[in-house]
């Protein structure tokens, strides 16, 4: 090999040997980190796999929100305008929690289908939806959707 | 009226930038030098334009201004004048005034430097920084106009986001948006040395200083962002790998890398496409951020309500930016290939095989970002990639980076031995073993494999820092006479170094030996986190200046002694009815100690959400940031580039005048 030549292939094997180190990295973590996003709807309808951490989105039912006396845990709902599913968690919510918010929160269903949530996310903006409360809403056809179901 | 003046300003702009990219382009191609004398003046102009139109939408904060919807969406009357005058860039519209602005700051700077550089280049430079601003001013005015005006003029503003009134977050978005533009000008120099076809050493020695200021820029913004991040959203997190943080920290690792191929082609003339290329991707990711943040397609922090055509809009510019530039790069780059050969045991190979990894790293967050995205569009349904894939992802591929780092700035150009190599880290490897241990041994808490490896890892760094010193004053007379002669960018890289073993030991003792909780307290009760003992004594009532809180007294023991009273706040303000936690920290360079407010979670019994930790060397984390950041300025400052553009400049202005 001339020089030349071995350069570039001291160059293709680094490479190949670094994409490939950080492809078999990725295929690694994501297999075990993704969560998957579930409405409302789609929760009460089952669709869930048993044991599965998934993320669920929808606005906080008004009235909903019990803080339970002397511990952290709260309980509360969310609702897609068309199902409602009931959460627990226990810690500390987000300044931006309120009745009538869009949050998302993560975590799983224990067997009587009430969503154990380790995480409880609500965005900086009031005036913001996360994508995800805003395709639920669209995808359970709620709310201003419902007007044109009538027609 | 004056409002009118700043919109008309900024399309007076957009008419100069025209002239500046077209005109000086051409001059370029057509090899016109009267074409291309242009650029300077453009570029000025274009600036003081762009300036005129800022200094006038701040005026308008100034003055309360209502009457301009920009103004009365993001300000308030309560406001006070210095978040008056950083609200500028509190929302969407003014932060997109002041990217331009930064641009054209960055293009006039050029502009007046323009002498140091061969008049084909500065104008080249020019011509394409003046293309970027096209686009960007279009945006500003065709999707984000910051002067529309609105009626009825309302008799308040609707305040500026609570989360902003801080000091830091005033500083936060123009460091960070002058590292991202910064990347324009090493971009608009490789799109130049592509189109001409050439690239010299002297190409790389224009391009360091520019490259290593939006690195520097870029950096400081991270590492504000993250201690913000940390004091300011009361849940004691300072990195979440949320997609809009990642934004800022793929064209940092993409950058980094840039910084140290410049090196490699500035002194041995080699690697001379892989800087082109990192010089490309770096741009192309700083534009990527922009869409990411601006387009609110991700679920991100820092998603504020968007407008999806402003995101589309992003998008397509950068499609236009990464196409033409990746395919410049696929027609002319085989025309900048080199021959300089080197060896696998050799410093071109080290910092080679470290920019690769960067750029690896790079990627697997890009597709840890994307990924929901990519799947959603296919139709795979919504996801979401958590943090864990990224440490899981990110730490083995930093681990031979920061091992590399040691190397790297040890090794000989072009070939060294194995054995000399060996010899000479030998010892910088036993002391990081026997300081790791020491410092392991010292720490409370239960002794991690984590954290000895990591501190391990700093310590090799920061000891080959000093073998490289001893190195340096070997042939030199007197220490003094050698500390002096060596020039301030090998400090710069020295200190940057360290500064990355400082955050490498910040981040593994942080997060394996910090403890949290979060517990339900009343008045009175107390709680116990390692050494320390909280008690809740009190939480009232306080009225600030736009705001109303409740404010906790929280008192904290060691030893059964009393060590400090610390004031957490829940803040309810004035005009948005936002609720804030203000936590309150105590730190030093061992550790802080966090508490802040959840809720209050019974009016009754006065009991309180109380969030209490204990994080020992956090501030390492900024600290290294801080070295980092110092480390960069040193660089850029060295006299070297200065001298050498001055003399490169009578060489090179000779020949290229009368080709031209």
């Amino acid at each position: 090999m001339t020089p030349k030549q071995k350069q570039r292939f001291i160059l293709v094997s680094l490479l190949v040997v670094g994409l490939s180190t950080g492809i078999g990295l990725v295929l690694m973590a994501l297999n075990e980190n993704i969560n998957l996003f579930f409405t409302p709807s789609q929760v009460v309808a089952g669709e869930v796999p048993d044991n599965q951490r998934f993320r669920i989105g929808g606005m906080v039912t008004l009235d909903s929100v019990e803080k339970l006396d002397g511990e952290l845990t709260v309980l509360f709902k969310l609702n897609d305008s068309v199902k409602e599913v009931q959460l627990k968690y226990a810690g500390i919510l987000p300044d931006l929690f309120r009745e009538g918010q869009g949050i998302v929160a993560e975590g799983k269903l224990n067997e009587e289908g009430v969503f154990i949530a380790d995480q409880v996310l609500a965005k900086h903006d009031e005036n913001y939806m996360p994508p995800e409360v805003e395709h639920a809403l669209k995808v359970s056809g709620g709310d201003y959707h419902n007007n044109e179901a009538k027609e | 009226m004056i409002p009118e003046l700043g919109h008309f300003a900024l399309i007076l702009a957009l008419a100069v930038a025209l002239v500046q990219a077209i005109i000086p382009g051409m001059g370029l191609l057509r090899r016109r030098a009267d074409w291309m004398a242009i650029a300077k003046p453009a570029a000025l102009i274009q600036f003081a334009l762009v300036l005129l139109a800022y200094g006038i939408l701040t005026y308008s904060f100034i003055v309360h201004d209502f009457s301009v919807l920009y103004v009365a969406n993001t300000s308030n009357s309560e406001l006070p004048l210095i978040y008056r005058i950083s609200g500028v860039w509190g929302a969407h519209e003014g932060s997109l005034l002041l990217w331009v602005l930064i641009l054209s700051a960055w293009t006039a700077i050029l502009a007046m430097y323009s002498k140091h550089y061969p008049v084909d280049m500065g104008a080249g430079v020019i011509s394409v920084l003046g293309f970027i601003s096209i686009g960007f001013l279009l945006f500003s005015l065709f999707t984000s106009n910051p002067f529309i005006r609105l009626f009825p003029v309302p008799i308040d503003g609707g305040d500026l986001n609570p989360l902003l009134q801080d000091p830091v977050m005033a500083i936060h978005p123009p460091m960070l948006y002058m590292g991202y533009v910064g990347f324009a000008v090493p971009f608009a120099f490789a799109i130049v040395a592509l189109v001409q076809g050439k690239l010299d050493t002297a190409w790389a020695r224009w391009v360091r200083p520019w490259a290593l200021t939006a690195w520097v820029c870029l950096t400081g913004g991270i590492t504000l962002g993250s201690w913000w991040a940390y004091y300011e959203l009361g849940w004691g997190g300072w990195w979440f790998w949320d997609p809009v943080e990642n934004a800022s920290f793929m064209p940092w690792l993409t950058g980094t890398a840039l910084i140290h191929s410049l090196a490699v082609t500035e002194k041995r003339h080699a690697l001379r496409n892989w800087t082109i290329l990192l010089a490309i991707i770096s741009f192309s990711l700083s534009l990527l951020g922009t869409f990411l943040v601006r387009s609110g397609v991700l679920t991100s922090v820092h998603a504020f309500a968007s407008d999806p055509t402003r995101g589309i809009y992003v998008l397509a510019f950068l499609g236009l930016v990464v196409g033409i530039s990746l395919s410049l790069f696929a027609f002319r780059a085989w025309q900048l290939r080199t021959l300089t050969p080197f060896s696998l045991i050799s410093r071109e190979m080290a910092l080679l095989t470290n920019s690769v990894l960067l750029l690896v790293t790079m990627l697997t967050v890009l597709l840890g970002t994307l990924y929901p995205l990519i799947l959603e569009a296919l139709g795979g349904g919504k996801i979401s990639v958590g943090p864990p894939y990224f440490s899981r992802v990110f730490i083995p591929l930093m681990i031979p980076v920061v091992f590399l780092v040691a190397i790297g700035s040890l090794i000989r150009w072009r070939e060294d031995s194995l054995s000399t190599l060996i010899k000479q880290l030998r010892t910088p490897a036993i002391l990081a073993i026997v300081f790791a241990s020491v410092i392991l041994l010292l720490l409370p808490g239960k002794a991690s494999f984590t954290a000895w490896f990591a501190l391990l890892l700093a310590f090799w760094v920061i000891n080959s820092c000093f073998v490289q010193l001893q190195q340096r004053l070997r042939h030199s007379q007197g220490l003094l006479q050698g500390l002096r002669r060596t020039p301030r960018g090998w400090y710069g890289m020295i200190l940057a170094h360290i500064g990355l073993g400082f955050t490498v030991i910040g981040i593994a003792l942080s997060s394996v030996y910090s403890q949290e909780q979060d517990v339900h307290m009343v008045k009175g009760d107390t709680r116990t986190l390692g050494e320390y003992r909280f008690e809740l004594v009190d939480v009232e009532r306080i009225t600030g200046p736009n705001y109303q809180a409740d404010m906790g007294t929280i008192r904290i023991y060691k030893d059964e002694k009393e060590l400090m009273t610390l004031h957490p706040e829940k803040r309810i303000y004035n005009v948005r009815k936002n609720v804030m936690t203000e936590a309150a920290i105590h730190s030093n360079l061992l550790r802080d100690l966090y508490v802040s407010l959840g809720e209050q979670r019974n009016a009754n019994t006065g009991a309180w959400s109380v969030r209490l930790y204990y994080k020992p060397f956090i501030l390492w984390i900024w600290l290294g940031g801080l070295f980092m950041v110092l480390g960069g300025l040193l660089a850029v400052t060295d006299k070297r580039y200065r001298l050498e553009v001055k003399q490169e400049k009578v060489k090179l202005d000779a020949n290229h005048v009368t080709a031209s």
